[in-house]
């Protein structure tokens, strides 16, 4: 956009055809004086606006962003703002943790006889950006970067599996598989401290399955693959509730699945014990007891606190109980679960915004866009129709620049609103270790203060809060333009 | 190794200076912080801390960037909006020497297997060909084995020379550099690193004792042979690729794998600007093999392990009589649910004849 006196901002509009757009006519109609700095783009309705069109914007450039649609309760389809409402409140709320100036992005109602009131939105709002510093390149920036290593106690102490609890679940599948065809478990991979996901058809099988805090995969992920088969999953407290996220969606069924449901205190972050445990040849021996985890490496014993090498994501969980289950073996803790800011979240809230968007520019560089955190997610249900690789919408370039990498989590981490379950795959399976759990952690914090303290796969029969909406919403306050 | 020079470890920030008065830029290993620690290769400058670890990605996107710009393109637009002329604008760049300091033997290796289909084959690839000639490959030696890489398997081993222009030894106090090449012994000559002497004699015995660690090596002689057996076996695919995302971090860390795709960007859709762009592109993901028809030769995860595989293990051997995975290991490591290549081939390799052949229908 060419701006010859360079005393204009780069405000794009997102107007809906049936009020705003009309609303902007009228005041033009009427001669009424506004500032020239808005671009405008049509769209049927605001609740066509995806919030990814926002982030979009800002990210290559735009110094603002503004959604106008008709006022609650006057949508031209009836109800199309209501979803919007709901998506751009979101969205004005998830800015700030990207390192974006919310500041820099609103959403109002304006009807199509309100010339004068539009004249009033434009002015004010291009007030607004003008008082704000022209937004930052993203790719210019000086990157940040900082530790992540930040020591958070586990709100419930590690404990190992129980002994016994193994041989109960065997005796359990035993028991089902022969009206099963499959169970999904984990195995021991290529050393006693890396499990691999396990797929169960035969009862010689059986010997082959392992429970112990290393076994980090999700096995939800691959119901979806197993649709209209009969198959067994054994999960915990997080993966019940991945499970109840895709049965709302309808993606699994109910009566084709045998639910083993374990108790869980806390998986162990074997990424980080394998960088003290540095290179080694032979892992001969692995011992997880509750206050010590000792593993022998190439003849020498070392010695660590299960403790300190939890899973950041598990720091957080207060309750193992299952939401759903056919078969429950040990006992489970029940809990409120009082939200405890994941430690790669609290660095980021320590943060000022441009700090933010420093640290996520010196992150994301060394992104190699290979897509392991979407594949490993439970709830990346589109698999090999993910918009990052479509071409026709166009949304992301092959390029390998550090604001489409950045782009990308942010697809993802939208994507997940109000589905998410923290279960952190994500962020494990980064090869580079970029610590994108902290966008999820935050959109769930969003979600739930916005939408009465929901959670994800707490409830099968919930609605998730993106796809409904109220009339009169508890905490959105409609936004005042005096 | 009479000709061996001795670089001190405090001297190493010097050495590398002065390479860059030379001209080379310089990438080395380098820590990044994180949620799990991440050694990547970047741009060396004087003050950043000297790593000689080994990187968690692979250093070849030296040669092969993740994304590079082949040609720019602009459509003259003529009567009624159509395009009547397209005007491009070569892109290319003369060699820019390049020094890579602190990678593996797998790493130089994997250069070397780049090197056939982009250099040797029918049409040599000029932008490849121009960044190859401007590297200079300083390589370390590992001075022991580790549970997830296997060079040795593949027809390496912890101090193997191939793609290497200089050779390193850790002895500890300093490295030992030993030059492969005619490029590596003109940048010790121009140096003024004193000889290594007894050194060199100390960086020989480490180098053996590295090789007395491996375990013994399976004899994979017989794996071209049986994947191609192998190759229409969809049982035998299917078991091994249960638990694969079709991610593309094996092929992403990976040295050795070097499938693009090649798409027109435009920064916003109906710009009349663009580029041509080159990028990674993994055989792991459907649309790798997607035809504008909509047919997929390889619509499932079976088929695409399969092809990843014996790529390495039967095809790539058949055009250029060697392997082409260097045994760095990368891809067991940081496969998220740990598919391991090692057991996929030896399990090719176990299964009787008969039963490879019976199970083709």
């Amino acid at each position: 956009m060419p701006d010859i006196a360079k005393t204009e901002r780069r405000i794009v509009g997102f107007l809906c055809n049936w009020c705003s757009y009309g609303g902007a006519d009228t005041a033009g109609v009427a001669r009424a004086n506004q500032p020239t700095d808005l671009r405008i783009i049509r769209v049927p309705c605001s609740g066509r606006v995806n919030p990814l069109f926002v982030v979009r914007a800002l990210l290559h450039g735009a110094d603002g962003v503004l959604v106008s649609g008709c006022h609650p309760r006057d949508c031209h389809y009836s109800t199309g703002n209501f979803y919007a409402r709901r998506r751009l409140e979101l969205l004005k709320h998830f800015l700030p943790i990207l390192g974006i100036d919310p500041a820099r992005f609103a959403y109002t109602w304006v009807s199509a006889s309100e010339g004068q009131r539009w004249q009033h939105v434009v002015t004010r709002f291009t007030e607004e950006i003008h008082a704000l510093e022209p937004a930052p390149h993203f790719e210019e920036l000086e990157p940040l970067y900082l530790s992540q290593r930040q020591s958070t106690e586990p709100k419930r102490p590690f404990m190992p599996q129980p002994p016994d609890l193994l041989a109960k679940l065997k005796e359990e599948i035993r028991t089902h598989l022969p009206e099963l065809d499959c169970v999904l478990g984990w195995q021991k991979g290529r050393d006693a401290l890396h499990a691999v996901p396990f797929f169960l058809r035969q009862e010689e099988d059986l010997e082959r399955l392992s429970l112990d805090a290393t076994c980090h995969n999700s096995l939800v992920r691959y119901l979806p693959e197993y649709k209209g088969k009969k198959v067994g999953i054994i999960v915990r407290g997080c993966e019940s509730r991945a499970l109840v996220e895709l049965l709302q969606e309808g993606l699994i069924a109910r009566e084709d699945l045998h639910i083993f449901a374990i108790p869980c205190h806390g998986l162990l972050d074997v990424a980080r014990l394998e960088e003290e445990l540095g290179r080694y040849q032979h892992l001969e021996n692995l011992v997880i007891e509750q206050d010590s985890l000792r593993i022998t490496v190439d003849g020498k014993e070392r010695s660590f606190s299960p403790q300190a090498f939890l899973r950041s994501t598990c720091l957080g969980c207060a309750s193992d109980e299952p939401v759903l289950a056919d078969t429950c073996l040990g006992s489970f803790t029940a809990g409120e679960s009082t939200p405890v800011t994941a430690p790669e979240l609290a660095l980021l809230d320590g943060l000022n915004l441009t700090e933010r968007l420093r640290f996520w520019r010196g992150v994301m560089d060394r992104c190699i866009r290979c897509y392991s955190c979407r594949n490993s997610c439970p709830m990346c249900v589109c698999h090999d129709h993910c918009i990052a690789e479509s071409r026709q919408p166009h949304w992301q370039s092959a390029e390998h620049s550090v604001t489409e990498k950045f782009f990308f989590q942010i697809i993802h981490a939208l994507h997940l609103a109000g589905r998410c379950t923290g279960c952190g795959e994500c962020q494990t399976n980064c090869p580079v270790g970029i610590p994108i759990f902290a966008l999820r952690a935050h959109l769930n914090r969003v979600i739930a203060e916005l939408f009465s303290g929901y959670q994800a796969g707490r409830d099968a029969q919930a609605v998730p809060p993106l796809l409904s909406y109220m009339v009169d919403e508890a905490n959105i306050q409609e936004r005042e333009w005096q | 190794m009479s000709n061996d020079r001795f670089l001190a470890k405090d001297a190493l920030g010097d050495f590398l200076c002065h390479c860059q008065g030379l001209g080379y830029t310089v990438y080395s290993p380098q820590k990044q912080e994180g949620v799990r620690e991440s050694v990547v290769f970047a741009p060396w400058q004087k003050g950043c801390e000297i790593q000689l670890a080994k990187a968690t990605v692979s250093p070849k996107h030296l040669l092969l960037p993740q994304s590079e710009v082949l040609f720019r393109f602009r459509h003259e637009k003529g009567e009624e909006g159509k395009s009547s002329a397209v005007h491009l604008e070569d892109t290319s760049q003369q060699a820019q020497p390049t020094l890579l300091f602190a990678a593996r033997p797998c790493d130089a290796r994997g250069f070397t297997m780049v090197d056939r289909p982009y250099l040797q084959g029918l049409y040599a690839d000029p932008y490849y060909a121009k960044r190859r000639e401007g590297l200079c490959v300083l390589t370390l030696c590992c001075n022991s084995g580790c549970e997830s890489c296997f060079c040795h398997w593949t027809g390496g081993g912890p101090s193997s020379p191939e793609g290497s222009d200089i050779l390193m030894t850790d002895i500890a106090e300093g490295l030992v550099l030993q030059a492969i090449t005619e490029k590596g012994r003109k940048l010790l000559a121009q140096s003024d690193l004193p000889e290594a002497g007894a050194a060199s004699d100390q960086a020989t015995e480490l180098r053996r004792k590295a090789w007395q660690s491996l375990d013994k090596a399976p004899d994979l002689t017989e794996a071209p042979h049986k994947l191609k057996e192998l190759a229409d076996n969809l049982d035998f695919w299917t078991e091994q690729s249960r638990a694969c995302l079709s991610c593309g971090a094996c092929t992403y860390v990976c040295p050795t794998c070097y499938c693009f795709s090649i798409s027109d960007e435009r920064r916003f859709s109906g710009m009349e600007e663009g580029v041509r762009l080159r990028s990674w592109d993994t055989c792991m993901a459907r649309h790798f093999t997607e035809e504008a028809s909509g047919h997929n030769p390889r619509a499932l995860k079976a088929q695409r392990l399969q092809n990843r595989i014996s790529h390495k293990y039967a095809g790539y051997p058949e055009n250029w009589g060697s392997f082409s995975c260097s045994g760095c290991g990368r891809c067991v490591t940081h496969c998220p649910v740990g598919i391991d290549i090692r057991h996929i081939v030896l399990a090719a390799i176990a299964l009787p004849d008969t039963q490879a052949k019976e199970a083709r229908s």
